[in-house]
């Protein structure tokens, strides 16, 4: 099999091609350039390309470097940036996943004549007799599947990922067995555009205008003083937010950027059995699940699984869980998982701000109100 | 393998290797020592002192010898701008064409910015000179941008990238016309191999030269620098180069440059001709080959070896790689420190919508090159080309 590995200069990614490397195939490694800007980690750094190039040199495989800057900016950090401003959370490494490394570098290393993709993501995908299918990594605390559940039938017959099938210990002394320089390497935490010192807050106040809000409490509807840069507050945060009149602790459950305003509301109202998705945004793994039909969910990065019930009208999608969780932030994805096998993935949305018209909470929205009737459902 | 990246770097020349030789063993000394062994080394630096200024037309005290292009034109800027805060000069601007190497680009940048008061130079303004579509200067609006308080001219004697030999004689008509108290410079690096820089060295009163691009080796190249007085030192230490360039004598690489210079002086039209029949077959045999094939630059006004494509549909990193998978080795342009290719800032000049630039390769021939390397070029890049379109 001829593979091109994206090679980030990191431990995970080396592994991989050792592993190919090992098996036999004809393995060609990638780093992608895809920030021109300043940064300190991540899959952009100079020094990550070196440890890359370095590792693909000791295993005796080409490697090349691409640079994908301007599609970077267009497909992650121009949207990134938009969906601040508009008051979600983003979650970028998805939307890289999506567009840059499973759409702009898979095209390529199909174009250039390779059989497959690999990746150092820890998730698996099987492959039996039927189609193949995306399961979670066998290394519970560093699975990755969540942020490759866009991934399509159509994607994994031309993917593979062979460090799902480790822990990563295992990989971490693969790793040192075979010498790498990669090995003892610090996993990457942050959002790789988005140097350490100036941080989210710096970053984005370069690109776009912060604003002011009142924070508004939800019961009461009393305005509770001001917060800066609404655009950079996250439904469900606490810090920053002080505390209520009864002494008990705040959360952000709404930021509405129109209105200037951020809602905050205690304990029971920062928790809800109701995740609406954006329709548009919704992706499976190999066709519809349907209406009523159970899943388990995963709510963030590393985030448990939740079960849940898929709820489908018209124009609308959303999960009713089986227990309440805390409020999805809008813009953050939702993975979701087979309910008879969930280890495994049958798609993705993304999560939607919970009341659209404004600050108004409805009743399906109070904690505990997993089971939802259709009329909430009508706006 | 076909080795088509000659302005990359172009391998050594025998002559050169042979004339080199003894300074990788039996010659080592210090050539500003007093003893028999650091004589020998300091005659060796002052033959290659005068043979590279019997080539460019200059008297040996103008030949200041470097570590390479990059240094020679950071010398160039900033040496010009030291010596300026020296005499006191009222000139405050300096001007250099759109499409100057790198080196010359980010030394004129630094110079306009607060941070050239380190080096005790006052932050001049920087203009930039335009390009036509074909990468050549633009002559009128040069003539625009000259005043009376220009101190530096920098316009390249022909491009890297894309080859166009830039009219360095009008250049220089109009700066003595124009802008009489200004210094003009020439980099001449990527142009020596074939053109006359006797000639270059009368227009222009600094020339930057590099020894790797001639079939020399790399670390070492000149700065001709026609009125030393308008130069001053970059580098400060033990006053080396007439306290132009202090730093130990790279006495072998001085060598190694002289001998490459004489060795295309000697043979500078016949190898262009030879280069260029070979270059016009690539050519050709790619705009027949491939549909849609364009010429960045018309054939006769760039430099013998050069030959700039735009493959339309197709991405220059994605035929770098299938190239360099059929043993053809080609340029997408210039690389960053990852080895990324990046944008072109000459292309953009030239008008090239980005879209376009991304399908833009290189192709550089030279001393080295074959008929059968030309023909396997030419099949490469079909192949390379239809499968990609495929």
């Amino acid at each position: 099999m001829r593979v091109l590995v994206a090679m980030s200069g990191g431990v995970d990614s080396s592994v991989a091609a050792a592993l190919l490397v090992e098996e036999g195939h004809e393995v060609v490694g990638a780093t992608l350039k895809l920030w021109g800007g300043p940064s300190d980690s991540g899959c952009c750094s100079v020094a990550d390309v070196e440890d890359a190039r370095r590792v693909a040199d000791q295993l005796g495989i080409v490697h090349h470097v691409f640079n994908l800057t301007e599609e970077f900016e267009q497909s992650v950090v121009e949207p990134y940036v938009a969906s601040h401003a508009a008051g979600r959370t983003p979650n970028p490494c998805v939307e890289c996943n999506r567009h840059i490394k499973f759409d702009r570098l898979l095209t390529r290393a199909v174009r250039l004549g390779h059989d497959v993709l690999a990746t150092g993501h820890h998730a698996r995908v099987r492959r039996g007799t039927g189609t193949p299918r995306l399961l979670r990594g066998v290394d519970a605390d560093k699975d990755q599947s969540y942020v490759l559940s866009m991934l399509s039938v159509a994607q994994l017959e031309r993917v593979v990922l062979p460090v799902g099938e480790m822990t990563k210990a295992e990989v971490r002394s693969h790793a040192r067995r075979l010498g790498l320089r990669t090995a003892g390497k610090p996993d990457s935490q942050d959002v790789c555009f988005i140097h350490g010192a100036e941080g989210r807050a710096g970053f984005l106040g370069r690109r776009l205008a912060l604003h002011d809000a009142a924070v508004v409490d939800r019961r009461t509807g009393a305005t509770a003083g001001t917060l800066p840069a609404m655009e950079l507050v996250t439904v469900g945060q606490r810090r920053g937010i002080g505390r209520g009149d009864d002494g008990g602790r705040r959360y952000v459950v709404d930021v509405d950027v129109p209105a200037r305003r951020v809602v905050v509301g205690g304990e029971g109202d920062v928790r809800s059995g109701w995740v609406e998705l954006d329709p548009a945004t919704v992706t499976w793994v190999d066709g519809p699940r349907l209406d009523g039909e159970e899943v388990v969910v995963q709510l963030s990065a590393h985030g448990a699984p939740v079960p849940g019930r898929l709820v489908q009208r018209a124009d609308r999608v959303a999960v009713a869980l089986g227990s309440p969780q805390r409020l999805v932030a809008p813009g953050q994805t939702v993975a979701l998982y087979d309910a008879s096998a969930p280890e495994v993935v049958v798609g993705s949305a993304i999560a939607l701000r919970r009341s659209p018209a404004g600050a108004a909470i409805t009743p399906e929205e109070r904690p505990g109100e997993a089971e939802v009737s259709p009329g909430d459902l009508v706006r | 393998m076909t080795y088509l990246d000659h302005a990359a770097t172009s391998p050594l020349r025998p002559a050169v290797a042979e004339a080199m030789a003894p300074f990788g063993s039996a010659v080592f000394g210090n050539a500003s020592g007093s003893h028999q062994v650091a004589r020998r080394a300091r005659r060796a630096l002052d033959d290659a002192r005068e043979r590279v200024a019997q080539v460019v037309g200059a008297d040996p005290g103008e030949v200041v010898f470097t570590s390479g292009g990059t240094e020679s034109d950071n010398l160039a800027v900033f040496g010009t701008l030291a010596a300026l805060a020296e005499s006191g000069s009222p000139c405050r601007a300096i001007v250099c064409s759109a499409v100057e190497h790198a080196a010359v680009l980010a030394s004129c940048q630094a110079v306009a910015t607060s941070s050239a008061r380190l080096r005790g130079i006052e932050p001049v303004e920087v203009r930039s000179a335009p390009v036509d579509a074909g990468g050549a200067l633009d002559v009128g609006a040069l003539e625009e941008l000259l005043t009376d308080d220009v101190a530096l001219v920098s316009v390249m004697l022909a491009n890297n990238e894309v080859g166009t030999i830039q009219p360095l004689p009008a250049v220089a008509a109009l700066v003595a016309r124009r802008a009489p108290r200004a210094v003009l410079h020439t980099d001449a690096v990527q142009a020596a191999a074939y053109l006359d820089l006797a000639a270059a060295a009368r227009d222009a009163q600094l020339v930057s030269l590099s020894a790797h691009k001639l079939g020399g080796p790399k670390g070492v190249g000149a700065l001709i620098v026609r009125d030393p007085a308008r130069v001053g030192p970059i580098l400060h230490g033990g006053g080396h180069e007439r306290d132009r360039r202090s730093g130990t004598s790279n006495v072998g690489g001085a060598v190694g440059l002289a001998v490459a210079l004489e060795e295309i002086a000697a043979v500078r039209d016949e190898e262009g001709s030879r280069v260029a029949a070979l270059r016009d077959r690539l050519a050709g045999g790619i705009i027949s080959a491939v549909p849609g094939a364009v010429l960045s630059v018309d054939l006769h006004r760039c430099l013998p070896g050069h030959a700039h494509f735009r493959f339309g549909g197709v991405e220059r990193e994605e035929l770098l790689v299938l190239l360099d998978e059929r043993g053809v080795c080609a340029s997408g342009g210039a690389a960053c420190s990852s080895g990324a290719l990046e944008p072109s800032h000459v292309l953009a000049a030239m008008g090239v919508p980005p879209d376009e630039a991304r399908g833009a390769i290189r192709f550089s021939l030279g001393h080295t090159t074959t008929e059968s390397d030309v023909d396997a070029a030419v099949e490469a890049v079909r192949s390379a080309v239809a499968e990609l379109r495929a």
